[in-house]
């Protein structure tokens, strides 16, 4: 019988291209019409060390890791052992692998899944050509072999090695497209029946989350990038950098993540939206001047692809624990937006809304995505939905007399003349200062513009933006970002069997969405918070804005491991 | 007409130093040698002819960085050290303006020592006046990165004991298009270096023996040991660097002028959203 769903491991040492083999597979299926997901997993070598493509087809959109996988494609056996926790195998699943590739190992062979041998090398072509011509092909072969299993049709295959090859050498495209043909015929002899149902016929887009990300803040009118390499947000700026050139807009490469975000400072001081992109040791460096833009309301982006902590942590791998630091991070009363996408595909959404807040109220906006959810790649809808568009106000002040940057009056949003405009200048300023911005010490004035930015944001009008519930049920799970996926899964399962229950995403983390919550908490008698981290940040951040009852329950614990749907049902249960 | 009163051919009008002024008074002990450096730059503005609201004065923090709330144009007072940064962001994005960064010796040389080097490199087109004083005033009187090493201090007595550095040299051997030293009660020479810096393509760069009369009371002799400099260097930064390496400091003057072509502005589009968004389309 037609399946709804197959998930697959492509794993190998460095240069096996096991992330080629996903990617292959992920782009034929969406050809096709299919959803799906990869992320990566990578060994701890900068470069060239093993890794793991983890793919989920599905008919029907997915944004769930699964439970465990049905496929595991070793394209060879070296060093493979260490993703063995990371990949949840069992007696269902089938182990593919080349018996000329050496044994089993022996933290995979632990799940005794089945064993279903294929011959990967060619043998026309073993001994004439290199090793890298011959894993080159192993990858394209078994990628091919797995989609004629799945039941993608040959010709989408083909086309998503076109794409993936580009303009590659004709006697790489040739040998490839040789292995592609061979993949598709040596899948007919395995006795393995994985087909999938057939999908709804429609266009697909296939895009990571770093790049929707990054897609969101074009949309958002973002024009100045200034950012300092950090693993995972590289791929980021560096899918950006060239995009911003073709808009006529710029990317600067900063010395420090100190220079990244007050060269956004001044671009956005300029009247250019400006955006910086980081993980949580730049973040940790951003810290002062976040305070500075929240004084001298300064709009700006900050997007944080989090990774595991604190210190240097795990670079490469995932983690929820910058929700302090995002909605805390640093001295005074600095109150800031800070928001989170829900999926994939609401990176492209979440992002242009941020640019849109910061912009409109004048003030920072940290975008909280993370290492699974920014270098997934998700084959998703055509992202029709679109926030309202906002604009920073620029003018209205009255002119002649001394101008008033910092007004107090009924609206805390003033007007902020971008330099260049005559009889309106004006000194942004970090230190305590009057309605005209010049700086003083008396407390009046210091309560007084503490309390205008407090209301800025007290004026946030999220409408439907604050979040996304699903369900209904006694039982509510909370979450934010990559947890999303699962929980929505879990919530499914537990009405499947007889426990109702409600998954609710938080896209807006501060300020806390109150009203919205307590509607969305409404006759819920069970309410978890779950989140990736060790110390229950969101569940604190939640419980000290009273967005939570006391007897809420916090399942909370650190990545990089991501949230499975058997997990969170087994904690409610 | 007075010195102040330059008619610039582009300009509606004659500009006035007085027109830089914002009326706010400084914060600064009478004597301080920023008063001096604050009158050349209203002058040196005035005579480049650039309007008040086509100028922004970028700072970090220390007593020299409290320069911009003092013109009329516009400004951007920030955090300790990024004053560079910031300037460059806004310069990047808005070549139509003159944008000058101005600071102190612990702002620039210190916390701010690492974007200094990058923005003499990165070679924006913009000016950076640094009112060296070799003293964190601020702060009530700790050495900086250009104290002498024996000046003795509560927080270093008998001396911090260290090398002073050597901005002048730094700067040109990190690839600052425009070099030079001057001194804060020479105003007409320092405004003339000004207004060359500002025009200058690249990175200019005027470090200013700027005199703390409150905790270096000492520097009131600056005033007897300043002297022009007897010719720039052209180009040859070699040359450059060893020349003021041999000098005692105190030789002022644009000390060199180089040829780098500035980073340049941002090109316009050729693209458009809709195409970028498809290279995501996939499919049916």
């Amino acid at each position: 019988m037609p399946r709804a769903s197959l998930s697959v491991v492509f794993a190998g040492s460095g240069g096996s291209g096991a992330m080629t083999a996903g990617m292959l597979f992920l782009r034929a299926a969406a050809r096709a019409g299919y959803y799906g997901m990869m992320t990566q997993l990578f060994g701890p070598q900068v470069r060239g060390g093993e890794a793991a493509a983890l793919v989920q087809v599905a008919a029907r959109p997915t944004d769930s890791p699964p439970d465990r996988y049905d496929l595991f494609v070793a394209l060879d056996w070296e060093k493979l052992d260490q993703f063995a926790p990371e990949i949840p195998l069992d007696q269902a699943s089938a182990v593919i692998a080349d018996p000329a590739s050496g044994t089993m190992s022996p933290g995979i062979a632990k799940a005794n899944a089945r064993l279903v041998p294929l011959a990967m090398a060619d043998p026309a072509t073993s001994g004439h050509h290199g090793k890298a011509e011959h894993v080159r092909r192993t990858n394209v072969f078994a990628a091919a072999a797995i989609c004629a299993l799945a039941g993608v049709a040959a010709d989408h295959v083909r086309a998503a090695l076109a794409d993936i090859l580009g303009t590659k050498l004709p006697e790489v495209m040739r040998a490839n497209a040789a292995s592609l043909e061979a993949g598709l015929e040596a899948a007919r002899a395995l006795e393995l029946d994985v087909a999938l149902a057939p999908p709804a016929k429609s266009a697909r887009w296939l895009i990571s989350g770093n790049e929707a990300v990054a897609l969101g803040a074009l949309r958002g009118g973002v024009r100045f990038v200034g950012c300092y390499p950090i693993t995972p947000a590289t791929d980021l700026v560096e899918w950006l950098a060239p995009q911003l050139l073709k808009l006529g807009g710029r990317l600067v490469l900063a010395e420090d993540e100190l220079a990244s975000i007050n060269m956004v400072v001044g671009a956005s001081f300029g009247g250019t939206p400006s955006m910086t992109v980081t993980s949580g040791p730049g973040l940790s460096l951003m810290v002062e001047t976040l305070g500075l833009a929240v004084a001298a309301e300064i709009p700006l982006v900050v997007v944080d692809v989090m990774r595991a902590g604190p210190s240097t942590g795990i670079p490469s791998k995932t983690e929820q624990s910058d929700v302090n630091i995002a909605v805390h991070g640093g001295h005074g009363d600095a109150p800031r937006v800070v928001l989170a996408p829900t999926s994939v595909a609401d990176c492209l959404p979440t992002a242009e809304w941020a640019v849109y807040l910061a912009e409109s109220l004048q003030t920072p906006v940290i975008v909280l995505s993370d290492q699974a959810m920014g270098q997934a790649q998700a084959a998703i809808d055509l992202p029709l939905e679109r926030p309202q568009p906002l604009k920073r106000r620029l003018n209205g002040a009255p002119s002649g007399a001394l101008f008033k940057r910092y007004a107090i009056g009924d609206d805390p949003v003033t007007p902020m003349p971008p330099p260049g405009t005559a009889g309106y200048q004006w000194v942004g300023e970090g230190l305590t200062h009057n309605e005209a911005g010049i700086p003083v010490s008396g407390a009046s004035a210091h309560a007084a513009q503490i309390r205008k930015r407090a209301r800025k944001l007290d004026q946030l009008k999220s409408g439907s933006w604050w979040g996304e519930t699903f369900g209904e049920g006694d039982i509510a799970i909370v979450t934010f970002g990559s947890g999303v996926g699962a929980a929505r899964e879990a919530a499914r399962r537990l009405a499947a069997g007889g426990r109702p229950a409600r998954m609710i995403a938080l896209r807006q983390i501060a300020p806390v969405p109150l009203a919205e919550l307590r509607r969305a908490l409404a006759g819920a008698k069970q309410v978890f918070v779950l989140e990736q981290n060790h110390g229950a940040q969101l569940f604190h951040h939640l419980l000290g804005q009273r967005a939570i009852a006391v007897d809420a329950h916090s399942i909370a614990r650190p990545g990089p491991l991501p949230f499975r749907p058997a997990e969170i049902v087994a904690h409610v249960a | 007409m007075s010195m102040t009163e330059t008619v610039e051919p582009h300009c509606v009008r004659a500009l006035a130093a007085k027109d830089f002024k914002s009326g706010a008074h400084p914060i600064w002990c009478p004597g301080c040698g920023d008063f001096g450096v604050l009158a050349a730059l209203e002058r040196a503005l005035a005579r480049h002819g650039r309007l008040p609201h086509e100028v922004v004065l970028v700072s970090g923090i220390g007593c020299s960085s409290r320069l911009p709330a003092y013109t009329s144009c516009y400004g951007f007072h920030g955090v300790h050290g990024r004053a560079l940064a910031l300037a460059s962001g806004l310069k990047l994005t808005r070549p139509d303006l003159d944008v000058i960064a101005v600071g102190g010796d612990g702002d620039g040389y210190s916390i701010g020592g690492n974007h200094f080097i990058h923005a003499c490199r990165r070679n924006v087109d913009m000016l950076y006046v640094v009112m060296d004083n070799r003293v964190y005033g601020m702060t009530k009187g700790q050495p900086s990165p250009t104290t002498e090493p024996d000046w003795d201090s509560e927080i270093a007595p008998g001396g911090i004991g260290l090398r002073p550095f050597n901005p002048l040299s730094i700067a040109i051997a990190a690839g600052a298009n425009f070099v030079a030293r001057g001194f804060s009660s020479d105003t007409d020479d320092l405004a003339a270096m000004i207004v060359e810096g500002l025009r200058w393509p690249g990175f200019a760069f005027i470090e200013v023996l700027s005199p703390c009369i409150t905790f270096r009371p000492e520097q009131l002799e600056w005033k007897g040991r300043a002297r022009p400099r007897a010719h720039t260097t052209e180009g040859d930064r070699a040359a450059a660097i060893g020349a003021i390496l041999a000098d005692d400091g105190f030789s002022m003057g644009v000390l060199f002028r180089g040829e780098r072509a500035a980073i340049p502005a941002p090109q316009l589009p050729t693209g458009t959203l809709a195409e970028i968004e498809q290279q995501f389309a996939i499919g049916a």
